[in-house]
């Protein structure tokens, strides 16, 4: 594909991810901002994907390998950290517990 | 694997990625949506591999491996409290990882015969510099919220100078690299430079706004990522970044209007190192005195009501009694009180922060009710018990023009029948700022630890 025409779809998309980032969070309440922000700060370990590529990119040098090495683990340390973190706090919003007040 | 294919697999990862922010919007499906977002992740993390053709995969593994084995240890122990400084560190080596893909990449197209393209130039050194002011601010911020350092402001004589000239100089190296200047130091440069912009940009903000700040900081990197997919021609992180970017720069401006304070006075006001004089704190109160109550008191009180309103703030979580007041709340329901919490939305250490605190300690999620619910339901209500809260219960944000807090919106506690205080003294918040609630005749302090306090009321409700 042509350098322009790939450019133009990409500023395309980034200012559709705009809209649709603000139409889908505005929808969030209150009560779950904190998981919305770790859950979002999951999302953004998706780096991980730019940090495979710079390690798995097969020119040698040892400086990519090891800029790639220390981004691969933060992006992974991201991605992970991310998902349980959120997964644990999603875990406790419950309506109402069951053994004790069952009416 | 072509542009073309990989691009088209990574869209599964942008949908899931899209439906679990969706699933949020719901509390009984929004742990579902996560485990799709997950699902998402490694459908990327597959597509990447396969990309990559097997090279250097066993370094692939180790960094996975020491990553991902380093963030789920740390992610399953951290206690709730302390979650806002996870989601800074997390936040902070994700900026850091965009940062590294850059100087990976500049160091990689560079040797090329002729210029870099200008786009690539650009998105290179954006992604560098953003990635690097959020890995050092969110570092700062960890520090700050895990008391590492002072949480009170740090600031010194021409600070906004310093700053504005660090990051002149940062920008003034972008342009020179986006516009054919083949130098590597000037990106190493940058972002060193980036880095220290970020500790000096947050050591001036105080912990109390520490949920804009957090905010803010995701939105960063969120950005960094977006940009970094313009530099690798990489869709899932365009898509993915901004999605972030435009949840953290909701959420700042949501936090600073919660605040009434603008996101710039929040960010250079260095709010907290300036108190108000006690001549204007003994003015608002209007020289009204103090009724304190005991426990005995006040369990009668909250027993005999029909409708209780807990108003949690960060003394709440400080004080670590979240537990308590589930346990009282339990006792005033079995004797047929009515039971909500209203929760503003500043009150924690990060947007939506106190929510977390109650759930985990069993509160049923139907009665979290934010401002906008609750505020209408004070004048129903009989008593407010105020917990660990000050400035956001403070009616001199809606009264008193001269309040440094004035035009905050407030939880309007004084619209109750009764009002009870629990505090540990009379003196003034964080801010310093004077509450003349404390002197409304409607209002009881009840003095002392909030833990004991609160202790002390369970056992008195029980024996009534």
């Amino acid at each position: 594909m042509n350098h322009n025409t790939l450019l133009m779809f990409e500023v395309t998309i980034l200012v559709l991810a705009i809209f649709l980032g603000i139409e889908v969070i505005s929808k969030v309440p209150s009560l779950l901002h904190t998981p919305l922000m770790s859950g979002t700060n999951a999302i953004h370990g998706v780096v991980i994907v730019g940090a495979m590529l710079v390690l798995g990119s097969g020119h040698k040098g040892a400086f990519t390998w090891i800029i790639g090495f220390v981004a691969v683990v933060l992006a992974s340390a991201n991605v992970v950290g991310g998902f349980v973190v959120t997964d644990r706090m999603l875990e406790m919003f419950k309506k109402r517990e069951p053994p004790k007040r069952g009416e | 694997m072509s542009y073309t294919s990989s691009n088209l697999l990574y869209l599964i990862t942008i949908v899931a990625f899209v439906l679990a922010l969706r699933f949020l919007s719901n509390p009984a499906h929004a742990r579902r949506g996560n485990q799709v977002g997950a699902i998402g992740m490694l459908a990327a993390i597959v597509v990447t591999w396969v990309k990559t053709g097997g090279t250097s995969w066993w370094a692939l593994v180790l960094g996975m491996a020491v990553g991902g084995g380093l963030g789920a240890v740390v992610a399953r122990k951290v206690k709730m409290t302390a979650m806002p400084q996870m989601v800074a560190l997390f936040n902070g080596v994700g900026g850091g990882a965009a940062a590294l893909i850059s100087l990976a990449e500049l160091h990689r197209i560079l040797p090329d015969p002729g210029r870099p393209r200008t786009d690539i130039a650009v998105a290179i050194v954006l992604s560098g510099l953003i990635g690097a002011i959020s890995f050092a601010g969110s570092l700062v911020a960890f520090a700050k919220l895990q008391e590492l350092l002072s949480g009170r402001p740090i600031t010194y004589a021409g600070q906004q100078v310093v700053n504005a000239t660090l990051f002149l100089a940062c920008v003034a190296a972008c342009v020179a690299l986006s516009s054919g200047v083949q130098q590597e130091w000037l990106l190493w440069a940058v972002v060193a430079g980036g880095a220290v912009f970020g500790i000096l940009f947050v050591l001036p903000i105080g912990g109390a706004d520490m949920p804009v700040v957090i905010s803010l900081l995701n939105a960063f990197t969120g950005l960094a990522v977006a940009v970094g997919g313009f530099e690798l021609e990489n869709n899932v992180l365009i898509v993915s970044g901004m999605l972030v970017g435009a949840s953290g720069t909701l959420l700042t401006l949501m936090m600073g209007r919660a605040m009434n304070r603008s996101v710039t006075n929040v960010l250079f006001g260095a709010f907290g190192a300036v108190t108000a004089s006690p001549a204007d704190a003994a003015a608002s109160n209007g020289g009204g005195s103090v009724r304190s109550a005991n426990a005995e008191d006040v369990a009668v009180m909250l027993a005999y009501a029909h409708k209780v309103v807990f108003v949690p703030g960060y003394g709440l979580a400080v004080a670590q009694a979240q537990h308590d007041v589930r346990q009282l709340a339990d006792l005033l329901e079995e004797k047929g009180v009515e039971v909500t919490y209203a929760i503003h939305p500043v009150a924690g250490r990060m947007p939506g922060h106190m929510n977390v605190l109650l759930a985990e300690a069993n509160v049923p999620y139907p009665q979290l009710k934010e401002m906008d619910e609750a505020n209408p339901e004070f004048s129903r209500t009989d008593v407010a018990v105020v917990v660990g809260a000050n400035d956001v219960v403070n009616p001199d944000a809606r009264n008193n023009q001269g309040s440094p807090i004035y035009g905050m919106p407030i939880l309007n506690v004084d619209n109750a029948q009764a009002v009870v205080v629990l505090k540990r003294s009379m003196n003034p918040g964080f801010a310093g700022i004077e509450n003349p609630l404390f002197y409304n005749p409607k209002t009881v302090m009840l003095f002392g630890d909030a833990k004991e306090s609160i202790v002390n009321l369970a056992q008195n409700v029980k024996t009534l």
